[in-house]
C-alpha cells in the first residue's frame, strides 16, 4: 500500500537522529515548511478535538482523491501534523478508510500513536478518517 | 533517599514531576495488594469463612485507620468510593440536589467539582456562584459572605488544594464563615493528604472528599467523610449488593450508612493498599514531609524565577504541591515534550481546570508537582531541561 511506502520513507528520515532532541528539532523544522492555512480557514469549526494545544484541520476533494491542510499553534505539533497531512494526503477515501493506523507505530512518535483522549494529533487522524467516510458515503 | 521505597523510581531513570495527576506507590502498597490477590482473596460482607473474614477484617480495619488519620468522629462517617469525582456527584446527587437552592464553588475547581453542578442544571447565577479571587488567586472571603447573604441556602464546594496551582485555600475561614450562614461545605482533598494533615475537628467541614491513588495508595480508590448528622438526610446512591438489611420484590429497606452507599463489590484490594499507603505517610511524618516539601517548593520558585521570560500566576505564599508557569512566546505542549524527551515528566496542558485558565486568559500551563520524594536533583535536572528546551523552541 501507498501508505506503508510513505511510513517507511519517513521512518527512515527519523532514524537518522541517534537522540531525541535531534530528532524533535528536525520535526519542528517540517513543521515551518508547513503550507499555511487561509487565516478564515483557522476558524472553530474546523478545530479537531484535543485540548492540549490547537490542530485545525481543512480537507479538500480533487478528483476524488482527498487532500489535507493543517495547522496548529504548537511548534512540534505542526510537525507533526506536517507528517500526517503528507501520509494522509492524495489519497481515495477508501484508501483512507483502509489504513490500520498501527502501521504508525513505526514512526516511533509516542505523540501520534498514543490514544490520548485528549491529544490534538490524534483527534486529527480521527477526523481525516471521518471525511474519507463522508466522502464515500457522498459517493455512493 | 525516600525513593528507595518506591520501586518504581529503581526502574524509571526519568525525574517524576507530576504528582498532582497521581503518586508513586510504595513498596507495602503493591505488597498487601499482592497479598490480597493471592493469599487470601475473597469478597467481604458476604460470606463468613477464614479468607472472607480476613478480608472484611482488614477492610474495615482501613476505615477505623483513615477515621483517626483524618480525626473523624465516628467510623460510620468513611464512605469508600472510587474517588474524589465519585464522592463529589455522590454528595451532589444523594444529598445536596434536593437540599440546597445554590452551590457556591471556588475560580480554581476542577472540573470534578463543576461538571456535578451542571448535571443538576445549575449554571453560572442560576443555582451557581463563583467566589472571586484576587491577582494572586487567593480566595476572596468577603465575597464568599456577600454569595451567602444574597442565596439563603446555600452549600459550598470547593477545593482545599488547587491542583493546577497549588494554592492552599483558607478552609477553616471558609468553614467559619459559611456556618454562620447555615451553609454546608464539601472539600475537594484531591491534592491536600499527600502535603497536609487535616483534621476533620480542627477544620469542622461537613464533607471531605479524598483519594488514594494521589496520596500514594492504588488508582480507583477513594474517600468521602461525612458528618454524622448529615447521614440521616441522605439518599442511597448506586444500590445493589450489600447495602440492604432485606429485600422483598415489594420493597428494599437499607442498611445504615456507610453500608448503604457502598454499593457493589467494593475495591478490596485498592482499600487495603489505601491504609498501606496512610500508614506509610504516618511513619514519615506530616511534619517532616510538609518542611522537606516547603524547602523544595521555594528552590523550585526561586530556580525557575531566574528565567526572565517566565510567567507566574500566582505568589508562593499559602501554595505547596503544584507550581503552575509559562514562557512567554512559546507554548507549553511544545516544552512538555521536549522535557518528556530529556526524560523530565510534567503536566502541561489546562489540568481540567479550564474555567481558571479561560479567567487567565491563557490555554494552558506547564504544572510541576513535588511530592516528598522528590529532592534538589530532580528540581535541577527539570531546570537543565527546561533551558534547553527554551533554547530549542526560540532556535
Amino acid at each position: 500500500m501507498v501508505i506503508e511506502q510513505r511510513v517507511i520513507q519517513i521512518q527512515e528520515d527519523l532514524e537518522l537522529f541517534d537522540n531525541d532532541l535531534d530528532k524533535y528539532e528536525y520535526i519542528i523544522d517540517l513543521g515551518k515548511t508547513l503550507e499555511p492555512l487561509e487565516q478564515d480557514q483557522e476558524k472553530d469549526e474546523n478545530l479537531v478535538q484535543g485540548c492540549t494545544s490547537k490542530v485545525w484541520l481543512v480537507c479538500e476533494k480533487k478528483e476524488n482523491k482527498l487532500y489535507f491542510k493543517a495547522n496548529s499553534n504548537a511548534m512540534i505539533v505542526k510537525g507533526l501534523v506536517y507528517i500526517l497531512v503528507n501520509l494522509f494526503s492524495n489519497l481515495r477515501p477508501q484508501e483512507i478508510l483502509d489504513i490500520n493506523l498501527d502501521v504508525l507505530k513505526k514512526l516511533n512518535l509516542s505523540e501520534i500513536i498514543t490514544p490520548n483522549r485528549q491529544s490534538g494529533v490524534v483527534g486529527m487522524m480521527k477526523r481525516i478518517k471521518e471525511y474519507a467516510k463522508a466522502l464515500k458515503e457522498n459517493n455512493e | 533517599m525516600y525513593k528507595e521505597h518506591f520501586e518504581y523510581f529503581s526502574n524509571n531513570k526519568s525525574v517524576y514531576l507530576d504528582n498532582a495527576a497521581t503518586t508513586q506507590k510504595p513498596a507495602q502498597v503493591l505488597e498487601v495488594m499482592n497479598d490480597y490477590y493471592t493469599k487470601f482473596c475473597a469478597n467481604i460482607h458476604r460470606s463468613n469463612y477464614s479468607n472472607a473474614n480476613k478480608a472484611t477484617t482488614l477492610y474495615e480495619n482501613t476505615r477505623i485507620y483513615l477515621q483517626e488519620f483524618i480525626n473523624a468522629k465516628e467510623n460510620y462517617e468513611i464512605i469508600f468510593t472510587k474517588g474524589v469525582t465519585e464522592s463529589i456527584n455522590f454528595i451532589a446527587s444523594s444529598f445536596v440536589k434536593d437540599n440546597f437552592d445554590t452551590v457556591i464553588i471556588s475560580t480554581l475547581e476542577h472540573h470534578s467539582n463543576i461538571v456535578p453542578w451542571h448535571m443538576q442544571g445549575r449554571t453560572l447565577h442560576q443555582g451557581l456562584e463563583v467566589v472571586n479571587c484576587d491577582e494572586n488567586l487567593n480566595f476572596d472571603l468577603e465575597h464568599l459572605e456577600e454569595l451567602l447573604i444574597n442565596h439563603p441556602k446555600s452549600f459550598v464546594s470547593i477545593a482545599h488544594i488547587s491542583n493546577a496551582f497549588g494554592k492552599i485555600l483558607p478552609i477553616k475561614e471558609i468553614v467559619k464563615i459559611a456556618h454562620k450562614y447555615n451553609a454546608l461545605v464539601l472539600v475537594d482533598g484531591a491534592q491536600s493528604l499527600a502535603h497536609i494533615k487535616v483534621d476533620m475537628q480542627d477544620l469542622d467541614v461537613d464533607f471531605y472528599a479524598m483519594s488514594s491513588h494521589k496520596t500514594f495508595g492504588p488508582t480507583g480508590t477513594g474517600a468521602i467523610y461525612a458528618k454524622e448528622e448529615h447521614l440521616k438526610s441522605f439518599k442511597p446512591y448506586q444500590t445493589g449488593g450489600a447495602t440492604i438489611n432485606d429485600v422483598s420484590f415489594e420493597r428494599s429497606i437499607f442498611l445504615d450508612s456507610p453500608y448503604m452507599f457502598e454499593a457493589g463489590t467494593q475495591n478490596i484490594a485498592g482499600v487495603l493498599g489505601f491504609h498501606e499507603a496512610l500508614k506509610f505517610i504516618n511513619n514519615i511524618g506530616y511534619e517532616t514531609i510538609h518542611n522537606d516539601e516547603i524547602q523544595l517548593y521555594s528552590y523550585l520558585r526561586k530556580e525557575l524565577s531566574r528565567i526572565k521570560e517566565i510567567q507566574f500566576y500566582t505568589d508562593i505564599k499559602d501554595s505547596i504541591g503544584s507550581l503552575s508557569f509559562n514562557i512567554q512566546g512559546l507554548n507549553h505542549e511544545d516544552i512538555g515534550i521536549l522535557l518528556d524527551k530529556q526524560h523530565v515528566l510534567v503536566r502541561c496542558g489546562h489540568h481540567c481546570a479550564q474555567p481558571i485558565m479561560k479567567y487567565l486568559n491563557i490555554e494552558g500551563t506547564i504544572r510541576v508537582s513535588i511530592a516528598f520524594y522528590n529532592d534538589k536533583y530532580d528540581i535541577n535536572k527539570f531546570i537543565l531541561a527546561l533551558h534547553k528546551a527554551i533554547e530549542i523552541l526560540k532556535d
